[in-house]
């Protein structure tokens, strides 16, 4: 107003000196700015000790993680007291080959060769001895017994891949693993892939390919195959099939609960709906504690009082949720549009009928779409609440990684777990554009 | 005559025939929910019906022995206080540079902006899977391979973070004017000039807005993070829990910490995204004043 009493001059001048102090400010805060972020890094480098992870970091575990998640190794074992081999993938009795199996790269019989890549090659000898000739270095002998493993290695340094002393030889070559002691020696061979991921060693349709495996499913045999593949002890998919759904299970009653809980409390906190303030006041209050009192400590507070499960990781959603929708609720209800209401009454309709019809239409597609946005967002927390309360995939991820060496099943939960919460997401979106699409059209 | 007849038949049939399609979708749902709830039940350890009661025993505990020793919580409060700035600076520092993150795959991602427009799709998955990953995931595995502490948890939530505001932020872009980029471009703006002087500006409240809002969830990740065993004060919250009877009221201290901080932090973001929203409404009428 002001700039109307002023000569053209003057307010040039005016301009020219409010943008002159508007782009100093601009510059300042575009320095300003980055210069605290930087700061506020600097300082959590300290705090978080950055520099002394170097230290703490373990290269091997992730090593051992990284090869472990993509491949596999198979042992082949003998017992230097008694000459017995055993065949077993990682190990495990449960990957173990039955008596006189073993995979084409091991000739059993009274000498046992094991052909390794790369023309490395291994013999058990018949008399207790082990030979290991190594391409580009020579031959490896050892006789393990009673005074050791009397290993014979070429001249020359010993290289820092073979570590060998009295009672132990140990070979680390691109090839696989020799390990000798007085009591058994054994080789590891890496394959890629994930072993028996199928079948089992002790299933007859182990090794089968697809058009095998067609055809005799094609003879009557689908349910045994089914069956055999269902309850493969080593990955059991079946149990990881009931825990992807458990953690589905928990997001869908924990969402949909909370949004059936919330409703009613939602009209009891909205302004326009609520009887007295005092009502308003006291939900709005139980709504920010049950929100505040984070899903960690629900989920801590039920699992004492109804153990560990899904159904304890549900009703943490629950609760947790019904202090979110009945917040956002609320606000929605306090922002309908009060002429279609005022539209129904003029029609004569009674106050139940007043809400149906001119409240619900509004709000549905709404009230739809936040429940789905969290649907999808619960089977994270799913997740995340099934680690610490044992229950679903979460629980069989941390149990995957609490033995440390199962990292190809690791590998496997998380990419179900990706996939189900992509899935999840997809699905909630494909029902929000259903129902609401619909809803519109109307 | 017959005409309206008609009409109000093929009506009342419509109505009759949403009605039913309502009514079952609704019997659908009223089903799955019960049988949902009962298998639930029947495979938790304990049943809902049995543990009812018992659900107030455990706070109650806590609260009395709490109340029985209300004068040890100042210290308790100064012994965790560390604790809770570390699981507060995981949070913050985690929001920082999953935002960092978001705003540079985000312009990657946004059509009209995007420095090479044939990888759209895959910044766009890309930012799909991140957005899918849960935190504990990443945070497991780099606690195998880095060890305990904030570390893990802060580059787990960030990983996170990137993906759900990446999503968030790309929404944002496609509403941003594209005519200052174009301006930029005309005098021979680099893209990062033509982002930043020409993008930004436009779309930082928003923003800013939503990176506030993703402050507020990533506290309570980070809380939790702790309590499987990445540092702060989850981590602290785990051992008080496993002392057990006699020793829970620093349990309730923590508790009680955690549950100031995360309604504290809600009230100030939410006060902040406020200001943020109608301060801008301010200027704007500020200037075409």
């Amino acid at each position: 107003m002001s700039t109307a009493t002023l000569t053209p001059a003057a307010t040039t001048a005016r301009l020219i000196r409010d943008t002159d102090a508007l782009f100093a400010r601009k510059r300042v805060v575009a320095l300003a700015v980055p210069a605290l972020i930087l700061a506020y890094f600097a300082y959590i480098f300290i705090a978080f000790d950055i520099a002394g992870l170097r230290d703490r970091a373990s290269l091997d575990n992730a090593m051992t993680l990284v090869n472990d998640s993509y491949s596999y190794k198979t042992h082949v074992a003998r017992d230097n007291r008694s000459g017995e081999v055993s065949i077993s993938i990682e190990g495990e009795r449960k990957g173990a080959y039955p008596d006189g199996m073993s995979p084409d790269w091991v000739t059993l019989g009274d000498d046992t060769v094991i052909t390794l890549p790369k023309g490395h090659e291994v013999l058990f000898l018949a008399d207790g001895s082990v030979r290991y000739d190594i391409p580009g270095y020579g031959l490896v002998t050892a006789t393990p017994g009673r005074s050791g493993v009397n290993a014979v290695l070429p001249d020359g340094d010993v290289p820092n891949w073979i570590n060998a002393s009295k009672n132990r030889l140990a070979i680390k070559t691109e090839a696989g693993r020799l390990t000798i002691t007085r009591n058994r020696t054994e080789v590891f061979r890496y394959t890629m892939g994930w072993e028996l991921f199928f079948f089992t060693l002790d299933s007859p349709y182990h090794g089968l390919g697809p058009v095998a495996l067609a055809q005799r499913a094609a003879n009557g045999e689908a349910g045994a195959i089914w069956s055999d593949f269902w309850n493969n002890r080593m990955w059991q998919h079946h149990q990881v099939a009931w825990a992807i759904f458990e953690t589905i299970l928990m997001a869908f009653l924990g969402t949909f609960g909370a949004a059936i809980v919330a409703l009613p409390l939602a009209l009891l906190a909205a302004r326009n709906f609520a009887p007295f303030v005092w009502v308003r006041m006291v939900t709005r209050r139980v709504f920010d504690f049950f929100r505040g009192v984070d899903a960690l400590i629900w989920t801590i507070v039920l699992a004492r009082a109804f153990g560990p499960g899904p159904l304890t990781g549900a009703l943490a959603i629950l609760i947790t949720d019904t202090g979110s929708f009945g917040k956002m609720f609320s606000e929605t209800l306090e922002n309908v549009d009060g002429k279609q209401i005022e539209g129904i009454r003029s029609t004569g309709a009674k106050p139940l009928q007043t809400y149906r019809f001119g409240v619900l239409p509004q709000i549905t597609p709404i009230f739809l779409s936040q429940v789905l946005y969290y649907l999808e967002s619960n089977t994270r927390s799913a997740t995340i609440i099934g680690a610490i309360t044992g229950g679903g995939i979460g629980l069989l991820l941390t149990q995957a990684m609490i033995t440390q060496k199962d990292w190809e099943e690791v590998a496997y939960y998380i990419t179900l777990i990706i996939l189900m919460v992509m899935l999840m997401d997809w699905f909630s979106g494909w029902l929000r554009k259903r129902l609401i699409g619909g809803q519109d059209a109307h | 005559m017959s005409n309206i007849e008609q009409n109000n038949q093929t009506y009342m049939d419509m109505v009759r025939r949403k009605r039913l399609y309502g009514g079952i979708m609704l019997a659908v749902f009223v089903a799955l929910m019960l049988a949902g709830f009962r298998t639930a039940d029947a495979r938790n350890a304990g049943s809902f019906i049995d543990g009812w009661h018992r659900f107030f025993d455990f706070p109650a505990e806590v609260l009395g022995e709490a109340a029985g020793k209300l004068a040890e919580f100042p210290a308790h409060f100064a012994q965790y206080a560390p604790s809770l700035l570390e699981t507060i600076n995981i949070a913050a520092a985690s929001t920082l540079l999953g935002a960092l993150g978001a705003v540079i795959l985000s312009l990657l991602a946004t059509r009209g902006m995007a420095r090479w427009p044939r990888l759209i799709p895959v910044f766009r998955r890309a930012l799909d899977i991140m957005r899918a990953m849960p935190e504990i995931v990443i945070a497991l595995v780099l606690i195998f391979i880095l060890g305990g502490g904030p570390v893990p948890a802060m580059i787990a939530i960030a990983f996170h973070t990137v993906g759900a505001l990446g999503k968030l932020f790309s929404e944002v872009n496609e509403n941003a004017s594209l005519k200052p980029v174009e301006g930029l471009s005309s005098v021979g703006a680099s893209w990062a000039q033509r982002m930043v002087l020409g993008v930004i500006p436009q779309v930082a409240p928003n923003y800013l807005s939503y990176a506030l809002l993703r402050f507020e969830i990533n506290i309570r990740a980070s809380a939790i993070l702790g309590f499987v065993g990445a540092g702060g004060i989850g981590y602290e919250l785990k051992n008080a829990m496993t002392w057990g009877k006699g020793q829970y009221d620093e349990a309730a201290a923590i508790f009680l910490m955690l549950f100031v901080t995360i309604v504290v932090v809600d009230q100030l973001s939410s006060a902040l995204r406020d200001r943020l929203t109608h301060g801008k409404k301010s200027n704007m009428i500020g200037a075409q004043a």
